[in-house]
């Protein structure tokens, strides 16, 4: 499994309230939520992000609300993976849950810079930032996790 | 090497005389929660199931708390997805306008969550439930369709940080001002992945409004979860609410931990987190004028009896300040009935401030207090996020019921004690 895109990139603590402000959380679907994805930090990324698209975060990405949410609205932004050098445990979680690919790695956060073209292979859990020609090792999935993804997530990966 | 007090009730929950951490496992759940916001996803979810049976009708609880009574719409819709779920599988714990509260105060007030079980919860404040010597933690709407399906969940077993509390706090610090100052101590990432293991002989000046407050907060600090011993305050709150038998773990006495801090309580001050993130904490008094618009009293993490007790204690016979807003709100419908029948709604009332249903509401900037542009609140809630409790130029300062009954009175952040209390 392998993506490639643009990077979008922020810093730390970006928490769920503005991966998806709360006044949108009556809405359930997931495009309807990928309309707001970032607003309250960047009003620009849903005009700007394209399919395959990466974000790269710093310390705690996701931190705060459980919301299922924040994942799902980036999910169907078109954002193919999002990179951090740690990830909010329930934000983790979820993004698996849901079949949405994270690689944790703090030499790939630090390195990597706004507009970069980068690509990943998920199963190595090697990044190569293409503009820069530098490549970090992240951290690849335990096997049942793999499972869970490539299947698109826990509910289908039950199903069997 | 020993277990941790979490690492103990996980491996039983798990069918293991012992578990290491970072091991995976997967535990049997005494309780499945979720809300209004995280529950209608995962019925959603739960319907693309080969299996769409609930485990145990008993061991799931749908409460509905975020935006009820319903602000629009599309709120309305989820409560009904909820309840026609609810009904379909004939869901014992379903609570909904009239006997619902917030779920982390309702929950053990009915006595659903005891001392040793496992629960998940669709909410990241599920955590609470470590007052009681439970493991609970947040997760997000697929574990919880999967878990109402299954009764079963992965974790990834926790290391610990221990919290050594001594002394004994003064009058006007309680578990919110712990929390903050171990927070701003540690950090919002400080016990990522972690637990935060809270022991030492001044726990036993905590009530249990004050450990549920203490453990609610350990997400803020990135924690999977917070716990606290079972003690002789933990067993008479669990006979007065619940009739379910508890089972208490102890940490072995050569348990790990990753880190161990020391907190002599009797030197903590009335403590406020300033915008933007909950570790931005300083001591009230140290810092110079603070004007402010509004004051929220409530939520999961200080709308207990407790906690409004405080509040009307510092508000009886003053003024909410001219410019102020003042909204309290009871977390429970119990609460909210005792709250009345002490006459403290009334000193809120003749106070100038406004008592609301019990609803999660402006903690999460939902409703009933949101804020505008370059507005101010001081609120007992949570979180301080940017955009948190309205507009994205708006700031929230996080604080204990008291610094918030008192700030409400002189318009500014302000000690009980500069009222002469």
């Amino acid at each position: 499994m392998q993506a490639k895109g643009r990077v979008f990139k922020y810093g730390d603590n970006i928490d769920t309230d503005v991966i998806i402000p709360a006044r949108y959380l009556n809405a359930t679907e997931g495009t309807e939520l990928a309309k707001h994805c970032m607003e309250d930090i960047d009003k620009e990324f849903i005009h700007k992000v394209k399919k395959g698209d990466i974000i790269v975060g710093q310390k705690n990405f996701g931190c705060g609300s459980s919301r299922e949410h924040a994942p799902l609205a980036i999910k169907c932004a078109g954002v193919s993976c999002v990179i951090a050098e740690t990830f909010a445990r329930i934000f983790y979680r979820n993004a698996i849950n849901i079949g949405m690919p994270i690689i944790e790695c703090p030499e790939a956060a630090r390195s990597i810079e706004d507009g970069d073209e980068v690509e990943i292979d998920f199963d190595s859990g090697m990044i190569h930032n293409v503009t820069k020609n530098e490549s970090y090792k992240g951290q690849a999935f335990p096997p049942f996790m793999q499972k869970i993804i490539s299947a698109g997530g826990l509910i289908h990966y039950i199903n069997g | 090497m020993g277990m941790t007090m979490t690492q103990k009730i996980l491996a039983a929950h798990a069918g293991f005389d012992k578990v290491e951490a970072g091991q995976l496992i997967e535990a049997n759940l005494d309780m499945v929660l979720g809300n209004d916001i995280t529950s209608p996803v995962a019925i959603n979810e739960m319907k693309k199931m080969k299996n769409q049976t609930v485990f145990d009708k008993e061991k799931i609880a749908l409460v509905m708390d975020h935006f009820i009574p319903n602000k629009d719409i599309k709120s309305a819709e989820n409560c009904k997805c909820c309840r026609d779920f609810a009904r379909e599988h004939e869901i014992v714990n379903y609570f909904d306008v009239g006997e619902m509260g917030i779920e982390h105060a309702l929950l053990p007030e009915k006595g659903l969550v005891v001392a040793g079980d496992v629960v998940i919860g669709a909410d990241s404040h599920t955590c609470t439930y470590g007052a009681l010597g439970a493991f609970s933690t947040g997760g997000g709407s697929t574990d919880m369709a999967a878990a109402m399906a299954t009764g079963k969940i992965w974790f990834k077993v926790p290391s610990a940080l221990k919290f050594v509390l001594t002394g004994k706090p003064s009058k006007w610090v309680s578990g919110k001002d712990i929390i903050l100052h171990i927070i701003g101590l540690i950090g919002v990432d400080g016990a990522l992945y972690r637990s935060m293991e809270f022991v030492g002989d001044g726990i036993r000046h905590l009530s249990m409004d004050d450990r549920f407050t203490i453990c609610n907060m350990a997400i803020e600090a990135g924690g999977k979860n917070g716990i606290f011993p079972v003690d002789e305050k933990a067993i008479a709150y669990m006979k007065e609410h619940a009739d379910k038998p508890y089972q208490v773990y102890e940490a072995d006495a050569d348990a790990e931990y990753d880190a161990e801090y020391t907190i002599d309580l009797s030197t903590l001050k009335p403590t406020v987190a300033f915008p933007h993130l909950p570790e931005n904490t300083k001591e009230v008094g140290s810092f110079g004028e603070v004007k402010i618009d509004q004051v929220v009293i409530g939520s999961c993490t200080n709308g207990r009896i407790q906690d409004i007790r405080q509040a009307a204690e510092i508000m009886k016979g003053r003024k909410v300040a001219k410019d102020v807003r003042c909204i309290v709100i009871p977390a429970t419908q119990a609460i909210y009935l005792q709250a009345m029948r002490e006459g403290l709604l009334e000193i809120f009332i003749e106070a100038g401030a406004v008592v609301s249903t019990p609803t999660c509401g402006p903690c999460l900037g939902g409703y009933m207090g949101i804020l505008a542009a370059g507005e101010r609140c001081v609120s007992t809630t949570n979180r301080n996020f940017v955009g948190r409790m309205g507009h994205v130029d708006s700031e929230v300062y996080l604080a204990s019921p008291a610094v918030a009954a008192a700030s409400a009175v002189t318009g500014m952040i302000s000690c009980p004690c500069e009222l002469g209390l």
